[in-house]
């Protein structure tokens, strides 16, 4: 028997980025808030043998036990879905802060045109420019009135950065500048220019200054260490949950973190959560938390997973297109080119996650896409983010995996290339969602999600594009060999791309076709919120943390709003007003 | 708002006791020979008093038998040979390495999720056997033997590098031959993974003897960050130094 323990304001399921704003915005307000967290608890002090690429790059020191839990997979939904047996393509965050201890820190804003992309789309190049398969719709709210929570989240974090020309209007300037622009960015946006684009600093979570945040919590300056995606930052200078919101709720004393607790129900009586039922990993002991807000803050996957789970919401069904917790799910197309340069050698160990400048010109719908075979895009950027040796091996393609030749060119090249990347955007297709696995459990006994996706011919189409964009700017930054990349027939579940998962759980205006209201409120169910890029309609041409950061302070404050209406705090109509 | 080049040192009690920790007080900045200076002092003192030679402890099996251990280290070498650019795979200590790594939870696949039922998978969902790592390994070096032997009448570690790499190129096109169990191709991606990853992983791995991989590479390892060398236009060599540094 679970035992039940006292009634709280608010439960967090999860204490990553998410959860943490959430838990710190509560707090303030003098809420009592309990967040738990599967994974164990960690701050800086737990980094000092962090610059340690087989522990943390290879064998994932700080990402999800897929021994306890994983997903299962297949391409298409007549296939047989087998468990991700180990994680490869991406790398969800396990312990407190999530994966943002371990993130990268490019920190985006959305485009105005993603919040309305299929009406934008429609209007400017008719109804059937996807075709129908293709389920685009708005998120239900604009990019005018998300733009204070954009800069809130930016604040909390401290973000690096500068006015980006075709980037989405800022009404205040970053709150610190722009990191250094080293000699490989330089080159990236001297090459930019001649071809008549708009490069800029990458905006950036590693900080270029120490920072004191709104909270009062102190950022330190990145020291340009190159062990920083997959790692955590010893110097405290990335910005973490585990350095702003996670402190900055702890010091109301109205926060209680449980790391080690893994949440395996939201319990609901009559359309009301009314707790959460959760796990002691170490002991195996079950309690109940009830709570008059359950707000679900662990990442795409879980998120998904536990509305299933507890059946609540109604899933998606691929054949009729109706239902909507799983649909939509999508991930980012990461197009590029990798250019060889035979008489140069680049300070490329060097680095730091966010070091990196960029281009828009190739984004959302900043060009024109009439005569195009697919919609949106996607930033290109090149960034210094530290190559280390055992992940970065670039040879040319006719190379030999091993042996003599591999060896002599692996060693020649580690130095000698340099990468231009794209976050290509991801549009939904009725076949690619997340369900639950009628075969495969966790270790608690329950179901594991199922993804079923591949990519599409928007995907194959905008990958072709821009990792043509990519060659031709390290052809004109002087590469004497340059090679594109080229999408997989299929999407593969194996190598890492990116973990920049999204949708299952999606904000609209309509919930016949969304699972959530723009304060990330579910429209079943008013005192569950469900924040994350779970919350997506469809992934932009960026990285998607800016975002998620924005979504979770204006769910903070639906959640401060509900607790004194205690209703839907959005009516729902095609014509969205608020009530 | 503040000259972004101007280095600037966080204070916080975290990054102090990192310094102190690591021995070495140059302010966090990195600037090419600085720490180059500091390190090699010990490895200099060394050479120069001829002392003996210093005994790896380490350098003895956990899970490998003495002849399983020479035919890794034969594969092993084909895979990263040595030349005129430095080490091989044998020099780098390589086969320690993915001996210390199969007896402990990477051989034993203790992060994977190894529940049942295991069917044959679509290429893009990756691999399913339930068979532990340690397992498919020993399995492949017996394989690599059965094979060499049914080929060329005599074990592995007896071939030509020449025949060595006939057989590997078996393994690795996974058509020819088969493995009780494991297929050929499992195997070797096994093997020519872990071989990267000894020839490059800290040194407290087993692997990558003397930083001797990492040199090869113009890789400098574990420093504490490089705020003013980043702005360098050319390239910065650096003595590497690996997380023993860091015990002071
Ligand atoms: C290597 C890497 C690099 C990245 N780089 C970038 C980048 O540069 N820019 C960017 O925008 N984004 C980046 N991301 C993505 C970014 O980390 C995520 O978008 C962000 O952390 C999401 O915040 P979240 O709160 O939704 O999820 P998380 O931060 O992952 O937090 C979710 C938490 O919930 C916990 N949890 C899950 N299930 C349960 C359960 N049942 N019970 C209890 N707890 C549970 C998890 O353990 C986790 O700690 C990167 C991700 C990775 C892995
Ligand atoms: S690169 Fe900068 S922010 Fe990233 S881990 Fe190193 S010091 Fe921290």
């Amino acid at each position: 028997m679970a035992k039940k323990l006292d009634k709280v304001d608010a439960v967090t399921v999860g204490v990553g980025w998410t959860g943490g704003i959430i838990a710190a915005e509560l707090a303030k307000e003098g809420l009592n808030v309990v967040g738990l967290e599967r994974g164990g608890d960690r701050s800086t002090e737990d980094f000092q043998m962090i610059h340690d690429e087989y522990r943390y790059a290879v064998r994932y020191g700080l990402m999800q036990d897929t021994s306890k839990e994983t997903i299962t997979f297949r391409n298409k939904p007549d296939e047989r879905a087998l468990p991700m047996r180990r994680l490869g393509s991406f790398l969800p965050g396990e312990g407190v802060g999530g994966a943002g201890d371990h993130w990268n820190g490019h920190t985006w804003r959305f485009l105005p045109y993603d919040l309305e992309i299929k009406s934008q789309t429609d209007k400017k190049y008719g109804k059937d420019k996807l075709g129908e398969d293709y389920t685009i719709q708005d998120w239900g709210i604009t990019y005018d009135e998300l733009e204070p929570y954009f800069y809130k989240f930016e604040q909390t974090a401290g973000i690096s950065g500068e006015e980006n020309p075709m980037g989405a209007p800022r009404k205040h300037d970053y709150p610190t500048g722009p990191m250094k622009s080293s000699p490989i960015l330089y080159r990236f946006k001297k090459a930019t220019k001649n071809m008549k684009l708009h490069p800029f600093q990458l905006p950036s979570a590693n900080l270029s200054e120490q920072y004191e945040n709104p909270d009062g919590e102190t950022i330190n300056a990145c020291q340009y260490c190159g062990f920083c995606e997959r790692f955590g930052c010893e110097y405290g200078a990335k910005s973490s949950p585990n350095i702003t919101v996670i402190p900055t709720a702890k010091k109301t004393g109205n926060f209680e973190l449980r790391a080690d607790s893994n949440v395996v129900e939201v319990l609901h009586e009559g359309g009301r959560a009314t707790g959460v039922r959760y796990v002691d990993v170490k002991t195996g002991e079950e309690f109940v938390q009830p709570a008059d807000v359950v707000i679900l803050t662990s990442y795409v996957l879980n998120n998904t997973r536990l509305l299933l789970q507890s059946k609540l919401g109604k899933p998606y069904d691929p054949k009729t297109k109706e239902g909507v917790i799983g649909k939509n799910y999508c991930y980012q197309i990461t197009a590029g080119a990798t250019g060889f340069f035979e008489d140069e050698k680049f300070n490329s160990f060097m680095g730091a996650g966010s070091l990196g400048a960029t281009v828009d010109d190739y984004n959302g719908d900043n060009f024109d896409h009439k005569d195009l075979d697919f919609i949106h895009g996607g930033s290109l950027s090149i960034t210094q983010t530290g190559q280390r040796p055992i992940e970065n091996n670039p040879v040319p393609k006719d190379t030999p995996k091993w042996g003599k030749d591999f060896k002599e060119k692996s060693l020649h090249y580690f130095n000698r290339s340099l990468s231009v990347g794209a976050q290509g955007a991801s549009m939904p297709h009725r076949n690619n969602y997340l369900s639950l696995d009628e075969n495969y459990k966790d270790a608690y006994g329950n179901p594991l999600l199922k993804l079923t996706y591949d990519f599409t011919d928007q995907d194959r189409n905008l990958h072709k594009y821009l990792s043509e964009q990519a060659a031709d700017i390290l052809k004109e930054m002087g590469a004497d060999k340059v090679e594109a990349k080229e999408i997989s027939e299929h999407y593969d579940i194996v190598p890492y791309q990116s973990t920049h998962n999204t949708g299952g759980v999606i904000m609209g205006d309509d919930p016949e076709t969304s699972a959530v209201n723009n304060y990330s409120q579910m429209w079943d169910v008013d005192n569950l919120f469900v924040i994350g890029a779970s919350a997506f309609a469809h992934n932009g041409g960026y990285n998607p943390t800016g975002t998620v950061g924005a979504l979770a302070y204006r769910a903070a404050e639906g959640i401060i709003k509900f607790m004194d209406e205690d209703k839907q705090l959005v009516k729902a109509n095609k014509d969205r007003q608020l009530v | 708002m503040v000259d972004s080049n101007k280095p600037q040192g966080p204070e916080d009690h975290s990054r102090r006791k990192f310094i102190r920790n690591s021995g070495i007080a140059v302010g966090g900045i990195v600037v090419g020979g600085a720490l180059g200076s500091l390190i090699p002092t010990k490895q200099k003192d060394k050479d120069q008093s001829n002392a003996e030679k210093p005994i790896n402890y380490n350098d003895a099996l956990m899970f490998f038998t003495m002849e399983q251990f020479q035919t890794t280290e034969a594969a092993t070498e084909r895979i990263f040979p040595e030349d005129e650019l430095g080490p091989g795979a044998k020099g780098l200590g390589v086969a320690y390495y993915i001996d210390h790594q199969l007896a402990g939870p990477w051989g034993m696949n203790a992060k994977d999720y190894m529940e049942g039922p295991a069917y044959n998978a679509e290429a893009t969902q990756g691999t399913q056997t339930l068979m532990r790592r340690a397992d498919v390994f020993a399995i492949g070096l017996k394989g690599l033997d059965d094979y060499s032997n049914k080929k060329y009448e005599n074990k592995f570690t007896e071939l030509t590098a020449e025949e060595q790499d006939d057989v590997l190129q078996v393994f690795d096109v996974a058509k020819e031959f088969k493995l009780s169990g494991a297929t050929t191709k499992q195997f070797f991606e096994l093997l020519r993974s872990m071989t990267i990853e000894g020839a490059y992983s800290d040194p407290l791995y087993g692997g990558n003897k003397n930083m001797a991989g990492w040199k090869m590479r113009d890789f400098p390892g574990s420093q504490m960050g490089y705020t003013e060398a980043i702005m360098n236009k050319e390239f910065v060599k650096i003595e590497p130094q690996s997380l023993r540094e860091h015990m002071g």
